[in-house]
């Protein structure tokens, strides 16, 4: 347990670092320097037109689309690793059973191409 | 390592035969199109029949298999001929109606065969784990069949709010069931129902919280109050023939997989979970009598009258006894028939210019229409409990399993409760009979409608002279429940 | 070792700051940002739990795709959020309310633990020796719970042909490329070699 967690320790210290490295960085600037915010400085665009509506406007539902197909084939892929870590012992059998879900999943990536879901007009 | 043998598979033939046709279906529809809807319906009805048949026709057994994960007894048997049959129907029911109103999108039957999928694995869980992967495959599918017209504003919204809900009372039931597997270090129901003698240990207060929680996510799934607040709204919002559908099939097998997963694993706990059961149950009939009243959408009447049903099959289910549950089951086979019947004369409700549901259109009904009208009435009284018909008796098994375990209480509170629901049901047939007549029907129903109201109106009518069979197919099914 | 207690602390207080700032962020593209903060503390939780593969997973699946989706689904919708914000200090009590409940929920829960000492032994669910989480996972998933296995892959399945069957929409008028039919054309179909003979005109 212990040795499996001492491998993670050089990610922990890493993330220590960077902590620290960031926390100096910004505090410093914020100390330090000297801050006069006015509104045309706050503007998004300091010269040139002014913003004339919302930078946020509604998506296309597409996006949606594409965003949930992806999650569904990261979740398959996911499903991919203990299988390739065991395969050895998990025998024909494994083999099988993964190509059996694979295949259920190949279905649905042939409907979703055939439906047009992956072209973008 | 340990691989799987030929006789794992066997119990599972019905349940692979509606996968491979679902995934063989979707394949043929995305190649043909929307216009090969009708085809694929029947194909989805033909697939639905043959695992039927493969069903009915293997040796009556009790047989758990991949691990203790799937059972195969006489009472998810009995679940799963209902399952396909209510399914069936809805699917027969749909076939005019999906031409006519431009619901022809042929991922409709594929959907509805992967929700039958799901309720044959519900009802066959022995797991905490395949009970939750059978819940949510059925779940899904029928988020997307409720939210199938998207044009429709009301479809949407339905679909919308179930599937919120859905997942809410999905969240509620995982949380319970991680607090069981906690405090138990198990999620089989055989280990569950062992837990207890053989540790020896007393039913911890985290246990019962995980149980309580069980009992809401399921109570959600069978629309019981206090958690029944989407019924309404998703029944008259969703395409009519999937209202039929939604208030068949799922309603069956979450009430199956109700009985299976409280009954036999929490058995030591019979004392505990009976309350909530018996409160739930009052707070069904209940409301479901009341509210009823005044609704005057016809969709949304039965849904009231299907969240009143469920707070009587649950008195069944309150007795704990395979009396108890043999009521309960014979209770969803009558509820079945009469629920198929009624929606396929809700479903026959069109005027010149398109369906219509409103209470009111049915008036002077028998003038216009006198069979049909005779054909509704008899579903009415058969849902009022009225003798000699079926929804009589199915109260009546109910009622005396609930005296039997000494709960009177609810038993007279369920009869008084079936008194007040008897009102708006013969309210409908006065205002058929008695009231003025509205716009006259189109006139042709189609063959399959008619077949449909002839076998559900027999079943109906003639139960009276000839319960055995049922009666003893339920108490088989019940006492499997018991070890 | 006091190490793991450290990062322990350091993971679940960042998570549940970020956790109350996914819902008291002015801005909902800074609540999903928030978000995904409180996703890599879990995952650093599940970690210190050796629960490696999970923790892969939450990052993959989570920060990966989920809260891509859940930006998405932000941006879809024109909603105004000021206004929204005034509905929350009016349902804020109902949602206290809530919490607590589900507190008291949870210490009763693991006060069973402290009440009950023979109940803790069901919780306990020793890590094998000698594998890898990961490995351990493969060993089982596909031959022992090969059932559930399936049926995730049908739930999936479902899912996919959900999301389209809601939201695909074919538009009207668009002029598509088709690779096959470019690729089989033929020169017999594209042109046509007309002798044009003097002072005859095409």
């Amino acid at each position: 347990m212990s040795t499996m967690l001492a491998e993670y320790l050089p990610i922990l210290i890493f993330l220590g670092i960077s902590i620290v490295m960031v926390t100096v960085m910004l505090g410093a600037s914020y100390v330090i320097a000297r801050q006069r915010p006015d509104s045309e400085k706050n503007a998004p665009y300091e010269c040139g037109f002014e913003a004339f509506g919302d930078a946020r406007r509604p998506f296309d539902v597409r996006f949606y689309l594409v965003a949930i197909l992806f999650i569904i084939f990261d979740l398959e892929v996911a499903f991919l690793f203990p299988w390739a870590v065991s395969l050895g012992e998990v025998g024909l059998f494994g083999f099988w059973s993964m190509m059996v879900f694979l295949g259920v999943l190949t279905v649905g990536f042939i409907y979703e191409w055939k439906k047009g879901a992956l072209e973008w007009d | 390592m340990q691989t799987f043998l030929y006789e794992d598979i066997v119990p599972l033939f019905p349940e692979l035969t509606v996968a491979t046709a679902a995934i063989v279906l979707l394949m043929v529809g995305v190649f043909r199109g929307d216009r090969s809807t009708r085809s694929l319906v029947w194909a989805a009805i033909l697939a639905l029949a043959g695992a039927l048949a493969i069903l009915v026709q293997e040796p009556e057994r009790s047989v758990i298999v991949l691990r203790g994960m799937f059972v195969a007894d006489p009472f998810a048997l009995f679940a799963k001929v209902l399952i396909l049959v209510g399914s069936g129907f809805a699917l027969v029911m749909s076939i005019s109606y999906i031409e006519r109103e431009a619901m022809d999108r042929f991922e409709y039957p594929i959907l509805i065969l992967f929700a039958t999928l799901g309720m044959m694995m519900m009802v066959s869980a022995n797991n905490l784990i395949s009970l939750y992967v059978g819940l949510e495959l059925q779940s899904l599918a029928l988020y997307v069949v409720a939210a199938l017209r998207r044009d429709s504003l009301r479809s949407t919204e339905a679909g919308l709010k179930y599937f919120v809900l859905g997942a809410l009372s999905s969240g509620l039931l995982l949380y319970g069931c991680s607090l069981i597997y906690g405090f138990t270090g198990t999620t089989s129901f055989d280990a569950l129902t062992d837990v207890f003698t053989e540790r020896g240990t007393q039913p911890s207060l985290g246990l019962l919280i995980g149980l309580i929680f069980l009992i809401a996510g399921l109570a959600f799934k069978v629309s019981a109050v206090p958690f029944h607040m989407w019924t309404p709204d998703v029944y008259e919002g969703a395409p009519t023939p999937v209202t039929a559908f939604f208030a068949v099939a799922p309603k069956v097998a979450a009430m199956a997989l109700f009985l299976r997963a409280i009954i036999a694993p929490f058995a030591e706990l019979t004392g505990q979970w009976q309350q909530v059961i018996v409160l739930i149950s009052i707070a069904s009939m209940l409301l479901g009598a009341f509210a009823a009243i005044h609704q005057t959408n016809i969709k949304r009447l039965m849904a009231y009258s299907s969240i009143g049903h469920m707070g009587f099959a649950l008195v069944g289910l309150a007795a704990g006894t395979p009396e108890g549950v043999r009521g309960v089951l014979i209770y969803l086979a009558i509820y079945v028939a009469m629920n198929v019947g009624t929606f396929a004369c809700i479903l026959c409700m069109r005027q010149k210019d398109g369906m219509v549901e409103s209470i009111a259109d049915l008036s002077g009904l028998s003038r216009n229409h006198p069979v049909r009208a005779a054909f509704f009435a008899l579903f009415l009284f058969s849902l009022a409990g009225i003798p000699p018909l079926a929804g009589f008796f199915a109260k009546f098994y109910i009622f005396v399993a609930a005296v039997n375990a000494g709960l009177y209480a609810l038993a007279i509170i369920g009869v008084l409760a079936s008194v007040v629901g008897a009102y708006y049901y013969l309210r409908i047939v006065k205002i058929m009979y008695f009231d003025a007549p509205a716009e006259p029907f189109v006139r042709p129903i189609g063959g399959e409608m008619t077949v449909v109201l002839g076998v559900t109106g027999a079943f109906t009518l003639f139960y009276v002279f000839y319960p055995a069979p049922l009666v003893a197919a339920a108490q088989t099914a019940a006492y499997a429940l018991f070890p | 070792m006091i190490i793991p207690e450290i990062a322990f602390y350091l993971f679940s207080v960042v998570a549940i700051a970020s956790a109350f700032m996914v819902v008291a962020a002015r801005n909902p593209v800074h609540s999903v940002l928030f978000l995904i903060l409180t996703f890599f503390n879990a995952a650093g939780l599940f970690v210190l739990l050796g629960a490696e593969f999970l923790a892969m997973i939450l990052v993959i699946v989570y920060v990966g795709a989920v809260a891509v989706l859940f930006l998405f689904v932000v941006m879809m919708l024109d909603i105004n959020f000021v206004e929204l914000r005034q509905g929350f200090l009016q349902y804020m009590p109902v949602g206290v309310a809530i919490g607590i409940v589900l507190l008291i929920e949870l210490v009763f829960v693991l006060g069973t633990w402290v009440i009950v000492p023979e109940a803790k032994v069901f919780a306990e669910a020793p890590p094998p020796a000698n594998v890898t989480n990961t490995h351990a996972l493969g060993q089982i998933l596909y031959t022992e719970y090969v059932y559930l296995f399936q049926a995730a892959g049908l739930v999936l399945l479902v899912a996919m042909v959900g999301a389209i069957v809601l939201t695909l929409r074919t538009r009207e008028g668009v002029r598509r490329q088709s690779a096959f039919a470019q690729t089989h054309r033929r020169r017999e179909d594209a042109i046509e070699i007309k002798k044009v003979l003097p002072g005859q005109g095409a």
